[in-house]
């Protein structure tokens, strides 16, 4: 076993685990709150790295392009929910499912007609686009580092706002009980609309990270959306230090999966098969885990106070 | 009422007179599938750019015939692919099926076209199914086996006196196919091989690591598409250029460039094509590109105007009569067109034989990022399982 090669597989799984978060995080509180299944999270991840794109181009900044896109993408949640989702909180899932399915294909062709097929790239600023060697040896992409600090920095305060002020409170009794704390006169319809945002916000924090690493395309929110719903699932919906928990630990199951699982089947089967079933399996692990998580604990791994029933 | 009934009767002469009736029966038909939605949509837009220009180079005619062209997009998908071929051959009958960027969309069109007796024309796709065992009379291929790139970066990798060699694909057909290629031609050792789910994975991080750690003397790649660029982007970040060199087929194309040029700088890849080859009908054909559409053609355009030259070959040879399939197909076995590539004919089982060059990526005059040929690797090259193909002709 190479020691510095499992810390650097570890640092790559906490980088995914990072970008998981942010958009789980953004969808439990939509989920849990609202109890609205919102499948269009991911085409709010895609407009956040659209609009940070289009910023950093004209701006030739991607500090700023990053730092515009994100109230940006907190409007466009906003329009959203205004707009199109707030009708939608009394009726069942499954029309939830359809309608906000809808979104999905409304955005992925409202941004065909705005930006074109073929999609953008994220130009890195060159104190960005190096190594460091945050493990001695082993030189590692300064963004990444970013990406990594940047996530545990929001999810610390994702984590004061819900634990520490007012509207936070608002938040977890709107977990638990959405009638009670309607019944005691908060105005619930603004709570909502801004929890949708700052979700939106959250999501477009980590479509913006991911730009630069992958490239910013149509449907690049479709993907990453189920891996997202794995993570609340195996968190524990509604609750955002299940979210956390969750996405570290998926995002360390796909990298050191995909990393180390050819050389451990290589010690049972033959190499070739190894070499083809690897990837097929490194994939399914998560997946995996969460039918486990079902079958043994269905409310998730961390659920909210109130909801274990 | 008169008026309605006038209104009736006019629109129906007037249907009767439309072109699109009288010329239905008198045109050569010809479907192309690629792809041109997803971030794969790039590739089918170079592509039909291509077969554009070809009609435009033929003056809209092949043997005095008008040309229709019916384009398909597969959507990046096996099933709309086969769904998409089966429209262009039971409902819109045309006489040709041609394009395919992807190997596993081929493999699943492939039998609807060549059982219906239409001819079908891979401008990218090459699995090596197509080419051996189920090889068929009616298919036929203006690209490559996908083996023979990689092989000839195999040949290349032992001239430059690699020894350890790691090696990225994804995992799908052409994608196995690719290393098959260079594993066969490579003569030292491969210390690690990582095959990436295909299309999902865009994050090479943990591939990348362990490449760090395998410590190879190089790195050989094989991702098409956007996933090249994600990979070149990725392998530059990682900072690997320094110490692991990198070798690609199909990874850095003209589509590309334009966005990573300066990341692939100097990269190696070998190519049955390039821009700068110096062909007459090649020199036309980039010209005329870069005049039309303001970019380098990439190898995906450059097959797909060969399709459509291989075509007309055929249709005039036989004089626009295509009723006459084995008439057709021979004329189709003769290839006698102008190729971009020069060099080219069809071997026993339809794959062409032809060169294969390395090529390098640099600035050309005007600054734009380009490849060129540095060398000539193989020689007029068949594939090798044109021994398993049971063709006679």
């Amino acid at each position: 076993m190479n020691w510095l090669l499992l810390l650097e597989q570890v640092l790559n799984g906490f980088q995914l685990g990072i970008l998981l978060f942010l958009l789980a995080a953004g969808l439990t509180l939509v989920f849990g709150i609202m109890d609205l299944v919102n499948l269009a999270h991911g085409s709010l991840y895609m407009m956040g790295a659209y609009f940070c794109a289009t910023f950093t181009g004209w701006t030739d900044s991607f500090l700023l392009g990053a730092l515009l896109a994100i109230p940006a993408t907190f409007i466009l949640g906003i329009l959203v929910e205004v707009i199109a989702l707030r009708n939608l909180y009394a009726r069942d899932h499954l029309d939830q499912v359809l309608a906000t399915f809808g979104l999905i294909l409304f955005f992925n062709e409202f941004v065909r007609l705005v930006w074109g097929p073929i999609g953008l790239d994220i130009p890195l600023p060159a104190f960005l686009n190096s190594t460091v060697e945050v493990i001695p040896g082993v030189p590692y992409p300064t963004y990444r580092v970013a990406i990594i600090l940047i996530g545990f920095f929001v999810a610390g305060l994702l984590y004061a706002i819900v634990s520490k002020t007012r509207m936070g409170m608002l938040i977890r009794a709107g977990a638990s009980n959405r009638e009670m704390i309607g019944a005691l006169g908060i105005n619930i319809k603004l709570l909502f609309t801004l929890v949708f945002g700052l979700g939106a916000a959250l999501a477009a924090l980590a479509g913006l990270m991911a730009g630069p690493i992958l490239s910013v395309e149509i449907g690049m929110g479709d993907g990453i959306l189920i891996l997202t719903l794995v993570v609340i699932v195996i968190g524990g919906i509604g609750s955002i230090k299940g979210a956390f928990i969750a996405a570290i630990i998926v995002g360390l199951i796909d990298t050191v999966g995909r990393s180390f699982l050819p050389e451990i089947l290589k010690l049972m089967v033959a190499e070739d098969s190894a070499a083809t079933a690897a990837p097929a399996i490194s994939s399914m692990l998560i997946y995996i885990l969460m039918a486990l998580v079902l079958a043994v604990r269905p409310q998730g791994l961390f659920p909210p106070k109130g909801v274990g029933r | 009422m008169v008026n309605k009934k006038f209104i009736g009767l006019v629109s129906a002469i007037a249907l009767l007179g439309t072109p699109a009736l009288s010329v239905a029966a008198d045109s050569v038909k010809i479907g192309f599938v690629t792809t041109l939605s997803t971030g794969a949509g790039a590739i089918g837009k170079d592509m039909r750019e291509a077969v554009d220009l070809a009609v435009d180079h033929l003056g809209g005619k092949m043997a005095g015939k008008d040309i229709e062209i019916i384009y398909e997009d597969d959507g990046f998908k096996p099933e709309i692919g086969k769904q998409k071929t089966d429209k262009l051959v039971k409902k819109d009958k045309v006489d040709f099926v041609a394009g395919y960027i992807w190997s596993h969309v081929l493999m699943a069109s492939y039998k609807s076209v060549v059982d219906s007796d239409t001819f079908l024309i891979s401008s990218n796709a090459g699995p090596s199914p197509v080419a051996g065992k189920l090889c068929h009379e009616n298919f036929f291929s203006t690209s490559w086996q996908n083996d023979q790139t990689p092989m000839a970066m195999g040949e290349v990798l032992n001239q430059r006196g690699i020894k350890n060699l790691y090696i990225m694909a994804p995992n799908y057909a052409a994608g196995k196919n690719m290393v098959t290629g260079v594993e066969r031609t490579f003569k030292g050792k491969i210390v690690g091989k990582d095959m990436t789910k295909f299309p999902a994975q865009l994050d090479f991080s943990a591939e990348l690591a362990k490449v760090r750690a395998a410590k190879p003397d190089a790195l050989f790649v094989f991702y098409p598409g956007k996933h090249g660029a994600q990979f070149m982007k990725q392998y530059s970040q990682a900072a690997l250029a320094a110490s692991v060199p990198l070798y690609t087929v199909f990874t850095v194309d003209s589509i590309s460039l334009p966005r990573i040029g300066e990341l692939a700088d100097g990269s190696l890849m070998t190519q049955f094509w390039s821009p700068d080859l110096d062909v007459p009908a090649n020199k036309k054909f980039v010209a005329d590109f870069k005049a039309k559409y303001g970019h380098y053609p990439s190898h995906y355009a450059a097959q797909s105007y060969d399709s459509i030259m291989l075509i007309n070959s055929a249709v005039e040879k036989v004089k626009g009569d295509l009723s006459n399939r084995d008439d057709t197909r021979n004329a189709l076995r003769l290839a006698e067109f102008d190729s971009i590539r020069g060099n080219f004919k069809f071997g026993q089982n339809h794959m062409p034989i032809q060169n294969f060059y390395l090529r390098q990526v640099g600035k050309d005059p005007e600054g734009v990022y380009t490849t060129k040929v540095v060398d000539t690797v193989y020689v007029d090259h068949q594939d090798t399982y044109v021994k398993d193909c049971k063709l006679s002709w």
